[in-house]
């Protein structure tokens, strides 16, 4: 009698322990990051200055920021660095990797020196390459050193391609940790697939190709989401290298971002280009999301 | 100890109460980093020590565009200094509406900063609703153009009395190797030039009807488009000059790499620590030689409220030293910049700082861009100038276009 009146055991309290471990995170997740971000897009229909207050604009931060000749230069560069980046790091990450991969000698060292500048934060990596592509004591001045007076290789201060010039430090810094990511891939591949490769006569190219990529899909995922969400925040190596210069022609969102709403004292303005970089990353994201999980169910 | 700290105070200072203060450490933030200018804020700091107190130095590297979010992040986050330093004008409007600031109309009433500071302009961008909430240090004016007689020698013309003069010379100056025209790339370098050419080619009128009344017409219309022409010139000059900080470009000037540059009297610190003496080393054109005006900009202390009570205290014998004829003259002769007391001896005065003085007492002046305008204003026109000077193809006419929406917009 007694026993049928057991009740079934609420939903709630399965793995109480686990759900109790789990709520510093999920306040801080739903506190911070869902709370601030719709704390920051609620402001930017305001017309903050230095301190955030409510008093509603309606879109005219959005129309003042797509009229703002700083802000078009900034995604324009975001979308060369960013295509540019992504490509190369992946495909010079992956040659080192594959490389480092055929069992050769000191296999510890050469990681260790490709991995080094991950080590260094962005600020350094773009102070030692400002000081290399500095014409004054850089690459240029060593080369007019060795008596080729006429020698020229000035990114940094050359408008139409200081952003390759950024590109070249971001790559040097990124693509250790991309390789690193890489070999764990190609080490995670079964070696009876090499060996039925061998045998059946495929060429070593054809077999990376083919076969192993496909396989190393999750590393790859893994890998674009580090790459991309590197590129979206990049500030610090442009600061460090250029602070924006010359002119405007290394500007990024981010630095936008700061600079409006910290330097110009214009909340309001920082938050709807603050907003701006979310809706990009969204665009993205979400139907990738929507692919890669959704259709599991 | 408190026999010392009263004599050292007796003897820095004729300010009466600094016997009643009690030590306390005081942290100031500032961002004077060049070799003038940290010479001058030392003076400051010598003579609170002087008061028995201590000064704690912040100065924070890079600028005010670098230093002012730290001091304002720092005030509004809870970590308030004990003073620090704004440009004279709207920077701080903000923070004293929001209460974050301390009220000095005790003090002020008391030590008649009304009568002793001029002109009178400079106080109203302290107060609020009547209330004082800041000490104004000194005056600066962006109207100079500082010239190298030593790269005029060497061009073989003789040194500009104006500014068209000056554009006359550019050719020889290249021909003989030096840089026209020296400005670094920090983008209000070109903002500041830009709006120094304003009263120098349209005059004083213009320059307040754009600033003051933010009237776009005038922005877009026929003398602002002198101005756009004459900054054509100045870019065109100055398309060589491969420096950042505005110190590195007067260096230029200094040793006579360069022929000129338009840049703030704070620049004349830098030619007297170099130990350059005007008149024989360097020429300096107030209003660039043709609108003698000077603007009365500068520099402000501002006091967070605080707790600690001992240090409440200190902040008021901090801002009377500051205020002080003594600290006020050492302070600025190191500086560059001119007293705002009109009452004090200036005997020491340079060349340069005596023309400053002279065009002061005459009235000549316009208010700063700073005490006009916004930072948000001030910076979309660093955006514009920055890109304007960097890029050759962008014609005068599109920028001024561009220029009028600014100020349109402008509040």
């Amino acid at each position: 009698m007694s026993e049928s009146y057991t009740p079934r055991p609420s939903q709630l309290f399965r793995n109480l322990t686990a759900k109790i471990a789990s709520i510093p995170m999920i306040l801080v997740a739903s506190v911070i990051f869902v709370g601030g971000t719709a704390w920051t897009v609620l402001y930017s229909f305001t017309n903050s200055r230095l301190l955030p207050k409510l008093s509603f604009v309606g879109l005219d931060q959005y129309y003042r920021l797509w009229s703002t000749p700083r802000w078009l230069i900034s995604i324009e560069n975001l979308v060369t660095y960013g295509i540019l980046s992504l490509i190369f790091s992946l495909l010079i990450g992956f040659i080192l990797a594959a490389l480092l991969d055929q069992k050769i000698r000191f296999e510890n060292t050469f990681r260790t020196i490709y991995l080094y500048p991950f080590a260094l934060s962005f600020i350094v990596t773009g102070v030692i390459w400002q000081w290399i592509l500095n014409p004054d004591f850089g690459i240029q001045h060593v080369v007019r050193g060795f008596g080729w007076e006429s020698f020229t290789f000035n990114p940094l201060y050359t408008k139409e391609i200081v952003i390759y010039g950024i590109l070249f430090a971001g790559l040097w810094q990124g693509t250790g940790l991309v390789m690193c990511l890489m070999l764990a891939g190609l080490r995670g591949i079964d070696q009876e697939i090499w060996k039925a490769a061998r045998i059946d006569g495929i060429p070593m190219w054809k077999t990376y190709l083919f076969i192993v990529i496909p396989m190393m899909r999750p590393v790859f995922i893994t890998t674009l989401v580090i790459i991309a969400s590197g590129i979206v925040r990049v500030y610090d190596l442009v600061v460090a290298q250029t602070s924006g210069g010359p002119a405007l022609a290394s500007e990024v969102p981010a630095k936008y971002v700061y600079d409006y709403m910290f330097a110009a004292q214009n909340l309001g303005q920082g938050f709807a280009a603050s907003t701006m970089m979310l809706l990009t990353v969204a665009i993205v994201i979400v139907p990738w999301a929507y692919l890669e999980f959704g259709r599991r169910r | 100890m408190r026999y010392k700290t009263l004599t050292a105070a007796f003897a820095a200072s004729t300010i009466s109460f600094i016997g009643a203060a009690s030590a306390a450490d005081l942290e100031v933030t500032h961002w004077w980093t060049s070799g003038g200018e940290s010479a001058a804020v030392a003076e400051f700091a010598k003579a609170f020590d002087a008061t028995g107190n201590h000064w704690v130095d912040g100065a924070i590297a890079g600028g005010g565009n670098t230093a002012r979010p730290v001091m304002i992040s720092r005030i509004t986050g809870g970590d308030p200094m004990g003073a620090t330093q704004f440009n004279t004008g709207r920077q701080a409007e903000e923070l004293v509406a929001a209460g974050l600031m301390r009220d000095l109309t005790d003090l002020a009433t008391k030590e008649k900063w009304a009568e002793v500071i001029r002109p009178k302009s400079l106080l109203d961008g302290c107060t609020v609703d009547g209330k004082v909430y800041c000490v104004v240090v000194n005056i600066h004016s962006w109207q100079w153009l500082w010239l190298s007689n030593k790269a005029f020698a060497d061009a073989g013309v003789p040194v500009p009395k104006n500014w068209d003069e000056f554009v006359a010379a550019a050719p020889a100056l290249e021909k003989a190797g030096k840089i026209p025209l020296a400005i670094g790339g920090q983008p209000w370098q070109t903002t500041g030039a830009f709006n120094v050419l304003i009263p120098a080619i349209a005059g004083k009128d213009i320059f307040l009807k754009v600033y003051k009344d933010k009237d776009e017409t005038v922005a877009a219309g026929p003398e602002i488009a002198k101005v756009f022409k004459a900054a054509d010139d100045a870019r065109k000059m100055s398309a060589k000059s491969n420096v950042q900080d505005w110190n590195q470009a007067t260096n230029l000037v200094i040793t006579g790499q360069a022929g000129g540059q338009i840049m703030g009297d704070w620049a004349q610190g830098e030619f007297q620590v170099a130990g350059q003496v005007a008149g024989k080393d360097y020429t300096c054109l107030p209003g660039l030689g043709v609108n003698e005006l000077i603007s009365t900009g500068g520099d402000s202390f501002y006091f967070p409220k605080l707790n600690d009570p001992e240090k409440t205290k200190a902040q008021e014998v901090l801002a009377s030293t500051m205020l002080s004829p003594a600290t006020q003259v050492a302070f600025n002769l190191k500086k560059g910049s001119v007293p705002v007391r009109g009452d004090v001896d200036l005997a020491a005065a340079n060349d340069c700082m005596k023309k400053g003085l002279a065009i002061l007492d005459k009235g000549n002046i316009i208010p700063d861009t700073n005490q006009l305008m916004t930072e948000d204003t001030n910076n979309q026109l660093n955006d514009l100038f920055v890109e304007f000077w960097k890029t050759p193809s962008m014609t005068p006419e599109e920028a001024q276009k561009r220029y009028a929406e600014i100020i349109a917009a402008a509040d």
